[in-house]
């Protein structure tokens, strides 16, 4: 969209304090960045919401605020992962993801063109996942005050699962099966956090993931629970399962796919893959007799365990040379260390 | 004390001066700069021991 | 990974386990120095895979647990200082000195800086001449290298701008130490397979001699711990008393002579205080003279004595095998990963870490 009152280049690279007024500047930050990336009939509508059109079923609701750092990393950057993972979120409620409102706080003298390359992605994400952003807000803070930029998005979706996916509908019996490798993310992250150089990029797994979910309701099976591996990696997420649910979940170490690239890093960083994050992988706990087909639908899914009464709450793993511990969940951030 | 994993030297750089001497290493695909000064006699395919940014010694076959 | 996946193989483990269950015909209890081996024990759970009577005790190789409490506490004044960058291994980063951690102080402003390499470091003060770089030169023998060649390569540049706090200990006054205890009950030792890479294993020779116990040069892998656990017990039966090499693939008797080279230039061998053992003789390196302006203490003034820390904590016993973490009366209770009160508990090489992560079922049940 062409502006018709050009400002001097100069003073428009940089984010101002200005450009969260709610003035002139903002309403050019929108025309400029925003509404050509999000453009879609329930956003022209110019209003301070969106209308959405009647739901046939349960709608599914979430948020999500974003605030890595660096803000670009390999396979992706903040925006990817603030379309991505609230579109997750509401898949693993077994929701059509559809329509996201994303919220900036941006911080003073961010660059423009870094705040385009992270729109830019966020457009091209939605598209990908079958959502339209049909809101938003953007406020500017001092210096210092923001990393950058911050993302809110909050999704909403429509329940296409035709029973209740939550960790209380697991049963004593069900497989937990994991949709492909794990630890790209956070190693992707890290690596250039740390500024550890790796050639031989590893990059982020963010995807969305509705998709992989739908085409297992579409083969019939019983999706009892969905969980995306996020911060705290695998680990966490079936800690967090296994006590909401009050069961045991048992896997084994060698039936977990990490990559030799990322399996590389960790080594040298002193990481655990089962403790890094994901933005693109989920678990789903299926009754026994639905994991062939739940195998032959997801390209790289694996079975990796089985939900047992007890010990309750906890997560057992069977290490790679047969004996059995506790897999416990993660305390405090993973750093790497050289002991 | 004690994190050195092993990994195939695939580049080494020649310096005068031999505490200079750095090389690259590969660790299941990814690759990192290494110092070589303590390992002088390895060479390009050897499978070195890496702590810290450094290779410590040339690892060998000994499985059958 | 080549020389690391088939050292952690199922089939290998099991048939090393048979091997000592062969040979053990009494109880022994064997001691692994190193913190990089306990943290493949418990999390592998291989003592599930040995007979009942070899009781394994883990001992104080984790150079993070024994750095002095007063050593922290320098390191996180001088990185609270504005001009100063502070860069350290992530392991040093959430153990708290008598009171607060690296990782506290980052959160209080400090420019505290992960580096996985020393010479990360050096890089730091080449780009940064207007800051003073400080890196906490912490380890055992593996590390002293990559220290030694930081300093070397500061005097190199020119650096005036770059110093090291120097916190190097030495395994052999260590395990001279535990064996010289009263109440030792350690029989052999599993000798650090990556200390031995650098040192060699001629200083274990006489300690095996003067206190008849088997030393086991030993890598890190399971396969490798089993079959350094397998010819200790062989020793130990038959009435041996020998150093021999379990890690054949990486070490040799004389170590890496240019490594060693470099650190007898750099340092020198000097009196150290370990966290919760005490002062040992001898135990600890620190820069030679002509190196001296390298040193941190010496730029930014020594440490205070620290104040005990007036608690249950026994990082003592447990890190000389005296106990085994699940024994202390405050494991898992009142002293755990969130809520540490020493040492062992904090770090990811830490006993009672392990211990804590790895075996909380087993304990409660």
């Amino acid at each position: 969209m062409k502006l018709h009152c050009p400002f001097p280049a100069a003073s428009e690279e940089h984010i101002l304090l200005a450009h969260g007024g709610g003035g002139r500047l903002t309403q050019q930050l929108i025309d400029r960045v925003f509404r050509p990336a999000f453009a879609n009939p329930l956003q022209q509508a110019e209003h301070d919401g969106a209308i959405l059109p009647p739901a046939s079923a349960h709608l599914a609701f979430t948020t999500d605020s974003y605030v890595v750092h660096p803000l670009v990393f390999p396979g992706g950057n903040i925006g990817d992962l603030a379309i991505n993972g609230t579109v997750n979120d509401l898949a693993m409620c077994g929701a059509r993801p559809l329509y996201l409102s994303a919220g900036f706080i941006l911080e003073e003298g961010l660059l423009v063109k870094t705040l385009q390359v992270v729109v830019s992605a966020m457009s091209a994400a939605a598209r990908r996942a079958g959502v339209a952003v049909v809101t938003g807000d953007t406020k500017v803070v001092e210096r210092g005050k923001a990393d950058g930029i911050f993302i809110n998005t909050a999704g909403v979706g429509i329940v296409e699962a035709p029973s209740p996916v939550s960790p209380a509908a697991i049963a004593s019996g069900d497989a937990v099966i994991l949709s492909g490798d794990i630890g790209a993310h956070g190693v992707a992250i890290l690596s250039v956090r740390e500024g550890l150089e790796f050639e031989g990029e590893i990059a982020s797994d963010t995807a969305p993931l509705w998709q992989e979910v739908r085409s297992l309701l579409d083969a019939g099976i019983e999706l009892h629970c969905l969980r995306d591996l996020t911060r705290g990696g695998l680990a966490t997420s079936l800690n967090e399962i296994a006590v909401a649910r009050g069961a045991a979940i048992r896997i084994r170490e060698v039936a977990i796919p990490v990559r030799e690239s990322v399996q590389g890093a960790c080594e040298i960083l002193g990481l655990d893959p089962l403790y890094v994050a994901n933005e693109g992988r989920f678990v789903a706990f299926v009754p026994e007799r639905d994991v062939t087909r739940a195998l032959a639908v997801l390209p790289r899914g694996v079975r990796i365990g089985t939900v047992h009464p007890d010990p309750a709450g906890l997560v057992l793993l069977e290490s790679r040379i047969g004996a059995t511990r506790m897999l416990d969940t993660l305390t405090g951030e993973q750093l790497p260390r050289i002991c | 004390m004690c994190l050195a994993v092993p990994g195939k030297l695939v580049e080494v750089s020649e310096a005068e001066d031999a505490a200079m001497r750095r090389g690259k290493v590969d660790f299941g695909g990814i690759r990192r700069e290494v110092c070589m000064a303590f390992v002088p006699e390895a060479v390009v395919g050897d499978y070195v021991l890496v702590h810290a940014g450094f290779a410590l010694s040339i690892v060998v076959d000994e499985l059958p | 990974m080549k020389f690391v996946d088939e050292y952690r193989d199922a089939d290998g483990a099991r048939r090393i386990a048979r091997e000592i269950d062969a040979v053990t015909t009494q109880p022994w209890t064997i001691m692994e120095v190193c913190g990089g081996q306990t943290h493949t024990i418990v999390k592998s759970g291989l003592e599930e895979l040995l007979p009942r009577n070899i009781t394994l005790v883990h001992g104080p190789g984790c150079p993070v647990c024994v750095t002095p409490a007063a050593l922290i506490d320098r390191a996180v004044e001088i990185s609270l200082d504005p001009g100063v960058i502070f860069a350290s291994f992530g392991d040093m980063l959430r153990v708290p000195g008598s009171s607060h951690s690296l990782l506290q102080a980052r959160a209080r402003g400090a420019d505290v800086r992960i580096v996985y390499s020393p010479l990360d470091a050096v890089a730091l003060a080449r780009e940064h001449p207007e800051r003073q770089v400080v890196f906490f030169a912490v380890g055992f023998e593996t590390t002293a290298p990559a220290n030694a060649m930081a300093v070397w390569q500061a005097r190199r540049h020119g650096l005036t701008n770059f110093t090291i706090l120097v916190a190097h200990v030495l395994v052999p006054p260590a395990m001279r130490a535990i064996l010289e205890s009263e109440d030792c009950r350690v029989q052999a030792f599993l000798a650090a397979g990556h200390v031995c890479a650098v040192m060699g294993w001629v200083e274990y020779e006489p300690i095996a001699a003067r206190y008849r116990v088997p030393v086991v040069v030993t890598g890190f892998e399971p396969m490798d711990i089993l079959e350094g656990i397998r010819m200790a017990v062989a020793q130990l039966e038959s009435g041996r008393a020998e150093v021999e090499n379990q890690y054949r693939r990486a070490v040799q008797r004389r170590g890496n002579r240019h490594a060693r080279e470099l650190i007898a230039e750099i340092f020198e061998v000097g009196p150290r205080e370990w966290r919760g053992v005490g002062a040992i003789p001898e135990s600890g390196l620190r820069l030679r003279e002509p190196y001296l302006e390298f040193d941190a203490e010496k730029r930014f003034g020594a440490p205070p004595s620290a104040v005990p820390a007036e608690n249950e904590c026994i990082a003592g016993l447990v890190l000389r095998g005296l106990r085994r973490p699940p024994e202390c009366l405050a494991f898992g209770n009142r002293c755990t990963p969130d809520a540490p009160l020493g040492a062992p508990m904090v770090s990811s090489e830490g006993a009672c870490a392990a211990y804590y992560l790895y075996r909380r079922m087993r304990v409660r049940s």
